[in-house]
Order: structure tokens, then C-alpha cells, then sequence
């Protein structure tokens, strides 16, 4: 190519011309990155030959999908933008799915993937896609680069985009010579300038002074914690806020730790898979105070019957989530901790001493079991191992889940007191999540205790990745909540179609074997007692483990807000369960209907 | 039903857009892409240079409500190479279509349309032995209704450039914005008073 031959031609006299592969990487090295995930290719072998130059750390992945779940958990973990890397092609297409999940969960990523030569860009060459043309919906934006020269400020807004306002992927899109051309280069330290890119606002404070009133004046307000909160950092002027005005405090999934568990006035999780409860008083309650979240379908239920009782105030960063599925009285736009740092001083108790009785009342004094109360029947339940999982970390783990009903147990008994410590796909609900969004949040966090907690379906999926933490040395450890089934889908086959099992009982290999093969210790748990053994063994081991959790096979998730229907219209555990008469003879015995998975008075 | 101003433009959640946004590749394909994954429906969509080099001035219009219409200008603000963007919905304005209408004449009838030619304010552009094309700049209520006048001769083809709309009255929209946000969530610059009629 002469455009190439003719900026590298060695007669050239300019000190800082270097190839814009080494401009890739001075520019993350500039921007903070350590660690990035990736997989080599054709079309990006430059920047992988001048990535050996630079204090950057990469991870080999099996799979480009497991190099973005790597670098969303990184950045869910760090809070600070997580990097992936591919070749073309292929390469950049498998990163898709990681990309559409950092999407919905506003996660920070920025995707740098290599493109055929620009000559070549649309003759429909060796693994040439076009790839921004993929991604186009699924990135906050994203960018082809053909020229050296434009390298360094394309990353550079990358990062700035990725991490600014709500966050999101960006995929960056380099041409092959323009990682090998060369050109005169200095990083810029200056702030990004992008004249169409304003993700501040400001908040009136007439309108923050009306939310006071409105919080004063309620007989029966409640506070969403969502994704927002554990983002811009809100916990403690959150928590703050909560002691002030005692509003007790329901979680979105992604909100989970971002308000402690253990707080008098927090609820738990709402929506499908919220305990009774708590939604029972997002529709009992006269004001909404959302915070960073979106009135999601998973957790609003039927729209139509949604909180109707109550006034909503919608504190978000994201004018265009205002409205869009709930419509509220009062939207706050703007930073959620700069609103709630204005809100604290001026907001005052409301008359709000009966609403709390009647929360308590609804949860009850058993409001959770627990289970370690109850006499072993033999079974091993996934609450079983959660719970004990909870315990035995002290409920300070990083825990990072697949998605189905594991998922969904996790939430209801791990407690999470700290921000950040749950990984999870959301939005998205991506199979195959956990096991390398766990490998990106120990590298976020690299003295936290790390627990992927899958179930077989979603481990299959992506369970090449096990080498990839052995190649790493990484401390990781697995628990996969193993039912034989594709859980919750076989939930929903049993409670909406019938109890037609299509291609939901699963064929695994031997996990403990599998572990083995990859030079991994692993163990086994049928039981209650083996469980609480295995995980105490797997904690004690300085390095990776595994443990294959035989759980019951055919239990569900309790309580259920089927799609479409109001959202205190919740399926609660039947009496006899379906699994067995060990249960029903608990359930006579301790006179609850729901001995082991709902943790709620039954009322 | 739908109803039309005395200029002739549909008012039924008709909602005109103004945004101006960087000339650079795929900038189109961004907003037409974003149209399509949130479900909105584009009426017209007019892309063209403006006097500031590398920036282009896009119109469309939309059906859409208010509650939709604000979340359409939201989305759009967000793009990063969307530079500004109002609802010019609610102002006094100017909205134009130019159409190009080809429609089967012979000489002993070119006087029939002329006059309505005339009638319509348009002009005659081009005339061969058994044709003659119109070109008639309006809203589309009058460019509807031009077709229709000509419709019984036999109309060979017609082409029609996107809706393009500008507010009336001494201001513009500004090609950047500041940060601004109301209470009302939408991001867009400050609502300016009805321009006069000019």
C-alpha cells in the first residue's frame, strides 16, 4: 500500500513517528488501562506485535464473547472502563452478544477491534464485516479508524463517552494500516471536546425543593435503589438519607448492594421475582422516589396496574428513560449523588409511623427463614447452597451469576451489603455470563474473594473459559447450581405450558472431571452437609475450585409475578411441593406453606 | 381523520423535527437506525448542507404524541453526532416540499395546465411534444393538491425532495445548544415564543 510505504519510509527524520499500533497502546496506557481482554487475529496482529512494549497486561481468552464479559465484570468490579480487543470478522462478531449486555446495563466498555485495510474496506474481503454497521444499536457509539493520525483521539473519546453520562459500550474499529502506518504522535492529556456530547445536567432546585415537600407530605413513601445508585457512588448519602426519613427501600437486580441488605428500612428486591412483601408495597404506596433505574417490565409487571396509588418521583441521567414506561410527576434529571447530596439537607420524616408498621406486619416476624433451622430432609436445595454460600464468606464475596433461576436465588439469599459485590446480567440476561464476567472481576478487584455462581445450562456455555483462569492463576471459584434441567425455562414449562419439558433436561459432562482436566481442584455436594463441606474445602484452596451442586431437580422460583399480570398477583410455592413429600411434610409440620424458598409470611 | 393548517400540512401528531448533526459517514444511518429500533414511524426526512461547513441541518417529521415526541428528542440528543435538536412542532414555521411532476400533454391542452399551474403558484420547467414538467415548491396539502388537479391528464412520474421546515421570526435554531434540561426531562434548548409572520 504507498500510503503505508510511504509513511514508514526509514529516511524519515520525526523522533515520534510510531506506528499507530504502539499509538493503541500508548494512548490506553495513558488512559489508566492495565488489563485488557482479548484474542488475536489477522487484522490486528500490529497492535498485538507493539503490545509487548507497554505495561498493559492481556488476557488470552477461548472465546472473543468471554473477552467482553470479562471486560464488563472488570468494570462493574473497578467501577472504571473495561477493555476488549479482537481481530475482524469473526473476532469482532463473537463479541457481539458481551456488547449487547454491556449495552442494557449501562455498563462502561470499549471494544478496539481490527478491520481489513481501508483499500479493501466493502470488497468483501478475508474476514472483513462491518462491524460498526453490526454494533450500530447495541454501542453508546462507535467509530472506524483508517488513519494513524486518528487513533489516539478516537480512544480517547471512547473512553470519554464509555464512562461518561450513562455509561456504554464503544467500539472502536482501526484498518489495518492504520495500525502500521506511522505518523507524528504525542498523547494529548487534554479534556475530549465533543461539540454534540452533553451528558450533564443540572438539576433545578426548585424541582429538588418540591421533592422534599412531596416526601414530606406522603403517608406511605418507598425508595427504588437501582443500578444508578451503586454507579454514581450513592450509597451512603442514600443510607444517609434512609435514616433521616426512614423509607424503607426496595432494589431493582442491579441495585442489589447498592443499599446495605442488612438495613432496618431495606425490603429486598421487587419485581417478578421480589418477595411478597415488597411488592405488595410498591402497590400499596402513595410516593415513588426511583432512583436510577428504569421501570424495567421485570419489574413493573402489568403496566396498567402499576402503583397506581402513588405519586413518582424519577431520579435518572437519562432524559430519555423519563416517561418511557411509568409516567411520573416529578423527573429529577441529572447525577444521582449530586441530587440526593441537595435532597439530604432539605428533606424531612414524613407521618410515616403506620405505613412502617404495616410493611412489618406484611413481612412478618419469620420474614426470613432460616434455613439452617429447618431439619435436613436429605435434599440438597439451591437456597441451600446460597445461603450457606452467604454465610461462609460472611457476605462479603464478589458474587457473579448466569442468568435463570440461580440468578434469581442468589438475590434472595446472599445478602448484599456492599456495592459492587454482585455481577449479574440484567438487562440483557445473558447465558453464559458468569464464568468470564468473574475472571474480569478478579481482575478488578484482585484481593476479593470471587464466586461465579452458574447454573450447568449457562456454564456450558462458555466454560472453555476455565483454562483461561488456570492460564491466569486466578483464585476464581465455581459453584454451578446443577439441576439437569434448563431451570427456568423448565419453570416456565411447568407453570405455562403444561408441563411440556421441550429440550430443557440437559445432558452435562462430569463438572468435577472437567475441573480435573484442567488441573482444577473440584468437589461434589448432594447434601446440605456436603455442601457446607465443599464450600468450606474450595474456600481454603489458594487458587481456583470448582464445585458440581446436585440440587433438587425440578424446584422453581417462588414468589412469580407472571409476565403480564399485576404485581402483587404473585404464584406462591404450592403446598406439597413437586418435589417430593419431604417438603409437604415440613410444611405440615412447621405450619408454613413455604418452608425452605419463600422467605416471606404467606399472607 | 386527519385535518391540515391553512398551509396545508397534516397536524395529527404530525410532530417537525429540526436537528442539526456533523457531517461525517453514517450519521444518517445512525438516526434512520435509531428510528427503527425504537418503533418511530418517519413521515418525511430531508438532509442538506448548511452555511457552517461540516455541518448538516436534517428535518423530519414523525407521527408521535407529545409524551413520544419528547422521548424522540431525548434519543436524538443523546447521539453523540447529533449537535442540536428541537421540536419545532408548537412554533410558527415554515415547511416545504419541492415535487417535480412529469404529466402527459399534448400542445392543444399545455394552456388547461398552465392555468393551473398558475393557480398553484408552481411553474412549468420542461415541455416536449406530449408532456410538460411542473415543479411546485409547498406543504404537502398544496403539493396534493396540484397532483390532483393533474391527475386526470395522466402524470408520467413525480418525484418529491423531503419536508424541510424552518421556525418563523428572528431566531434560529441554534446549531449548538447549551446544557440545558426542564423539568419536564426533555433535553433541548429553550422554547422561543411564536416567531412573527413574515
Amino acid at each position: 500500500m504507498p500510503k503505508a510505504e510511504s509513511s514508514t519510509d526509514p529516511n524519515s527524520t520525526g523522533p515520534q513517528q510510531i506506528p499507530g499500533s504502539e499509538i493503541i497502546w500508548d494512548t490506553l496506557v495513558n488512559l489508566g488501562v492495565e488489563t485488557v481482554f482479548g484474542y488475536p487475529g489477522g487484522a490486528i496482529m500490529p497492535a498485538y506485535d507493539s503490545m509487548v512494549k507497554f505495561p498493559i497486561h492481556h488476557v488470552l481468552v477461548r472465546h472473543e464473547q468471554g473477552a467482553s464479559h470479562m471486560a464488563d465484570g472488570f468494570a462493574r468490579v473497578a467501577g472504571k472502563v473495561g477493555v476488549c480487543v479482537a481481530t475482524s470478522g469473526p473476532g469482532a462478531t463473537n463479541l457481539v452478544t458481551g456488547i449487547a449486555n454491556a449495552m442494557l446495563d449501562g455498563i462502561p466498555m470499549v471494544a478496539i477491534t481490527g478491520q481489513v485495510n481501508s483499500a479493501l474496506i466493502g470488497s468483501d474481503a478475508f474476514q472483513e464485516t462491518d462491524i460498526t454497521g453490526v454494533t450500530l444499536p447495541i454501542t453508546k457509539h462507535n467509530v472506524v479508524v483508517d488513519r494513524p493520525e486518528d487513533i489516539s483521539a478516537a480512544i480517547k473519546e471512547a473512553f470519554h463517552i464509555a464512562s461518561s453520562g450513562r455509561p456504554g459500550p464503544v467500539l472502536v474499529d482501526i484498518t489495518k494500516d492504520a495500525q502500521q502506518a506511522r505518523c507524528e504522535y504525542e498523547f494529548d492529556p487534554r479534556p475530549v471536546e465533543l461539540p454534540g456530547y452533553r451528558p450533564e445536567y443540572s438539576t433545578d432546585s426548585n424541582d429538588i425543593a418540591r421533592a422534599a415537600e412531596m416526601i414530606a407530605a406522603a403517608k406511605r413513601p418507598i425508595i427504588f435503589s437501582g443500578h444508578g445508585v451503586v454507579r454514581s457512588g450513592s450509597s451512603e448519602v442514600l443510607k444517609e438519607l434512609v435514616d433521616k426519613t426512614q423509607i424503607p427501600v426496595a432494589s431493582t437486580l442491579l441495585g442489589l448492594g447498592g443499599f446495605p441488605a442488612s438495613h432496618e428500612r431495606a425490603l429486598g428486591m421487587m419485581g417478578m421475582h421480589g418477595e411478597s412483601w415488597v411488592n405488595k408495597a410498591v402497590q400499596q404506596a402513595d410516593l415513588i422516589i426511583a432512583i436510577g433505574m428504569r421501570f424495567d417490565d421485570r419489574v413493573t409487571g402489568n403496566l396498567a396496574n402499576y402503583a397506581r396509588q402513588a405519586k413518582k418521583i424519577h431520579i435518572e441521567q437519562d432524559p430519555a428513560e423519563i416517561n418511557k414506561n411509568v409516567i411520573v410527576e416529578l423527573p429529577l434529571v441529572g447525577d444521582a449523588k449530586a441530587i440526593l447530596d441537595q435532597l439530604l439537607p432539605i428533606a424531612k420524616k414524613g407521618d410515616i409511623e403506620g405505613w412502617l408498621a404495616h410493611i412489618d406486619h406484611m413481612k412478618g416476624d419469620d420474614a426470613v427463614i432460616d434455613i439452617k433451622e429447618l431439619p435436613d430432609n436429605g435434599k440438597l436445595y439451591a437456597a441451600h447452597v446460597i445461603h450457606e454460600l452467604w454465610k461462609k464468606t460472611d457476605g462479603r464475596a464478589i458474587i457473579v451469576t448466569d442468568v435463570g433461576q440461580h440468578q434469581m436465588w442468589e438475590t434472595q439469599y446472599y445478602h448484599h451489603d456492599y456495592p459492587r459485590r454482585l455481577v449479574t446480567s440484567g438487562g440483557l440476561g445473558t447465558m453464559g455470563f458468569a464464568l468470564p464476567a468473574a475472571i474480569g472481576a478478579q481482575f478488578g478487584d484482585r484481593d476479593a474473594e470471587v464466586w461465579v455462581v452458574a447454573g450447568d445450562g449457562g456454564f456450558q456455555m462458555t466454560a472453555a473459559e476455565l483454562s483461561t483462569i488456570q492460564q491466569e492463576k486466578l483464585p476464581v471459584k465455581i459453584a454451578i447450581i446443577n439441576n439437569g434441567f434448563l431451570g427456568m425455562v423448565r419453570q416456565w414449562q411447568e407453570m405455562f405450558f403444561e408441563g411440556r419439558y421441550v429440550s430443557t433436561p440437559m445432558l452435562s459432562p462430569d463438572f468435577v472431571k472437567l475441573a480435573d482436566a484442567h488441573g482444577m481442584d473440584a468437589f461434589r455436594a448432594t447434601t446440605l452437609e456436603e455442601a457446607a463441606d465443599a464450600i468450606a474445602k474450595a474456600r481454603a484452596i489458594d487458587g481456583p475450585a470448582l464445585i458440581d451442586f446436585r440440587v433438587v431437580q425440578e424446584d422453581s422460583v417462588y414468589p412469580m409475578v407472571a409476565t403480564g399480570k399485576d404485581l402483587d398477583d404473585m404464584i406462591r410455592r404450592p403446598d406439597g411441593s413437586t418435589e417430593g413429600p419431604a417438603v409437604a411434610d415440613l410444611s405440615k409440620q412447621k405450619h408454613i406453606k413455604n418452608p425452605l424458598i419463600e422467605t416471606g409470611d404467606d399472607e | 381523520m386527519t385535518t391540515t393548517t391553512e398551509s396545508g400540512e397534516s397536524t395529527d401528531n404530525l410532530r417537525t423535527f429540526v436537528a442539526y448533526v456533523e457531517d461525517k459517514p453514517g450519521v444518517l444511518n445512525r438516526i434512520a437506525s435509531l428510528f427503527r429500533r425504537r418503533n418511530y414511524n418517519i413521515i418525511a426526512l430531508n438532509v442538506g448542507r448548511t452555511h457552517e461547513p461540516g455541518i448538516s441541518r436534517m428535518t423530519f417529521q414523525v407521527t408521535a404524541d407529545a409524551g413520544m415526541a419528547k422521548r424522540i428528542e431525548a434519543n436524538l440528543y443523546k447521539m453523540v453526532n447529533v449537535l442540536s435538536i428541537e421540536d419545532i412542532s408548537e412554533v410558527q414555521r415554515m415547511v416545504r416540499d419541492l415535487c417535480l411532476i412529469k404529466v402527459n400533454v399534448a400542445a392543444e391542452r399545455r394552456t388547461e395546465v398552465l392555468n393551473l399551474v398558475e393557480i398553484f403558484r408552481a411553474r412549468a420547467v420542461d415541455v416536449s411534444t406530449d408532456t410538460m414538467t411542473v415543479e411546485i415548491t409547498g406543504a404537502q396539502g398544496k403539493i396534493q393538491g396540484l397532483v390532483d388537479a393533474l391527475r386526470p391528464f395522466g402524470i408520467v412520474e413525480m418525484v418529491q425532495t423531503g419536508t424541510v421546515a424552518m421556525s418563523r421570526g428572528t431566531q434560529g435554531v441554534a446549531a449548538r445548544m447549551a446544557h440545558t434540561v426542564s423539568a419536564g426531562g426533555q433535553a433541548p434548548a429553550a422554547r422561543r415564543s411564536a416567531g412573527s409572520m413574515t
